[in-house]
C-alpha cells in the first residue's frame, strides 16, 4: 500500500518538472524569443532563397515598437494557416506610395488605415504582399526577426 | 549560544519557505499563462452585442460583476477550421489591443447579402464574415468589412458565470444570409 503511495508520489514530482520545462518552453517561444526558418525569394537579397535561421522576437509588436524598415511576420490574410516574413514600409496615417511591377509600372499612392500596416518584401518582383492584399491589420502580426543566426555561417550578423 | 542557534535556524527556515513559495508561484503562473494560450481560457463578455445570448440583461448598478464570462477554446487554431454559427473572439482590426464577440457568419468563398445597402459582398480568401446577434447595437463586418482568419484568438464553447446562465453556447446557422459560391 506504501508503495502505491510512494510512487504516486514520484509520478506526480515526474509529472510537476515535465510541465514546468514544457510551460517554460512555450513562454520562451511565444513571448520571448525563438529561432525561426524563413525562406522563399520575396525577400532577397536580404534574406536567402533557400533559407536562413534567424532570431525572431516578440516583445517589440506587444508594446508597439515596431515601426518603418523593421522586418516582421505576419499570419498572411490570405491563408491563416501561414506566417510570411515581409518589411513594415508604413504605419497607421502614413501616406505610402508603391508600383506593381508586372502592372504596366503604374504607381499608386495609398493612407495606410488606423490599425493597419503596409508591408512589402524586399524583392518586389518576386513577393505577394500588401501591393497584392492591402493594408494588414496590425493583430496579424506575430514577431520581429533581428537576429540572422549561425546558419548560414558567413552572415551571421543583426539585421537592421 | 543555544538561542542563537535556533535564531538562525528559524531564519533559515523562513528563507526557505518563501523561496519555496516564490518558486511555486511562479510554476503555476508558467502554466496558468501556457494552459490559457494553448488550450482554452475565460473572458468576461462586455456590452449587448450578443444579446440575447451574452449579457442579455443590462445591469449597470451591478456593473462588470453581471457580465457573462465564457469558456474560449483554442484548439480550433491548429488549422482554422470553422463552422457557420461560431461564436469567436478576435483582435479589432482597427485596434489590436481590444477583442471582439461575435458570431460567425459566412466563411471563405461565401456571397453575404447586406439588408441595409442591398449590396452583396463575397467574403475573400482567408476572411470570414462576423456580426452581432443583436444587430441594433453591434460594431461588426456591416461596418469594418470582413476580418482575416489570422485575427481570431479563440472560439467561444459554454458560458460559465453566472451560475443560473450556465449552459452550452449554440451554434446558430442563419442559412438566409449566406450562400456558397
Amino acid at each position: 500500500m506504501r508503495r502505491w503511495g510512494l510512487l504516486a508520489k514520484e509520478a506526480l514530482t515526474q509529472t510537476l518538472t515535465f510541465a514546468r520545462f514544457f510551460c517554460l518552453f512555450h513562454v520562451t517561444n511565444h513571448y520571448l524569443w525563438s529561432p525561426t526558418l524563413v525562406f522563399g525569394p520575396s525577400m532577397l537579397p536580404t534574406l536567402n532563397l533557400t533559407g536562413d535561421v534567424i532570431l525572431a522576437e516578440y516583445v517589440s509588436h506587444r508594446v508597439g515598437r515596431l515601426g518603418p524598415g523593421d522586418i516582421v511576420f505576419v499570419r498572411s490574410p490570405v491563408d491563416p494557416n501561414k506566417i510570411v516574413t515581409k518589411r513594415i514600409v508604413g504605419v497607421e496615417g502614413d501616406r505610402v506610395t508603391y508600383f506593381k511591377p508586372r502592372n504596366g509600372d503604374s504607381c499608386h499612392t495609398v493612407v495606410v488605415p488606423k490599425g493597419h500596416v503596409w508591408i512589402q518584401g524586399d524583392n518586389l518582383y518576386a513577393s505577394r504582399d500588401s501591393r497584392q492584399f492591402g493594408p494588414v491589420p496590425y493583430g496579424l502580426i506575430e514577431g520581429k526577426a533581428f537576429f540572422r543566426q549561425v546558419w548560414p555561417p558567413n552572415s551571421f550578423g543583426s539585421l537592421g | 549560544m543555544c538561542r542563537c542557534i535556533l535564531g538562525e535556524i528559524s531564519n533559515m527556515a523562513a528563507h526557505n519557505f518563501l523561496w519555496s513559495l516564490t518558486k511555486n508561484c511562479f510554476t503555476f503562473g508558467l502554466i496558468g499563462l501556457t494552459v490559457s494560450d494553448r488550450y482554452a481560457s475565460i473572458v468576461p463578455v462586455r456590452g449587448s452585442s450578443m444579446s440575447p445570448t451574452f449579457n442579455p440583461t443590462t445591469d449597470s448598478f451591478m456593473g462588470s460583476l453581471s457580465d457573462d464570462h465564457v469558456l474560449m477554446e483554442k484548439f480550433c487554431l491548429q488549422k482554422y477550421k470553422f463552422s457557420h454559427g461560431d461564436v469567436i473572439v478576435f483582435c479589432s482590426p482597427s485596434n489590436h489591443k481590444e477583442k471582439h464577440v461575435k458570431r460567425i457568419i459566412g466563411l471563405p468563398g461565401d456571397w453575404i447579402g447586406t439588408p441595409m445597402t442591398n449590396d452583396v459582398v463575397k467574403v475573400p480568401n482567408g476572411h470570414c464574415w462576423v456580426e452581432g446577434d443583436n444587430p441594433s447595437s453591434s460594431l461588426d463586418s456591416r461596418s469594418f468589412g470582413p476580418i482575416p482568419l489570422g485575427l481570431v484568438k479563440g472560439r467561444v464553447t459554454h458560458i460559465l458565470w453566472p451560475p443560473q446562465r450556465v449552459r452550452h453556447v449554440e451554434r446558430k446557422n442563419h442559412q438566409n444570409r449566406h450562400s456558397p459560391s
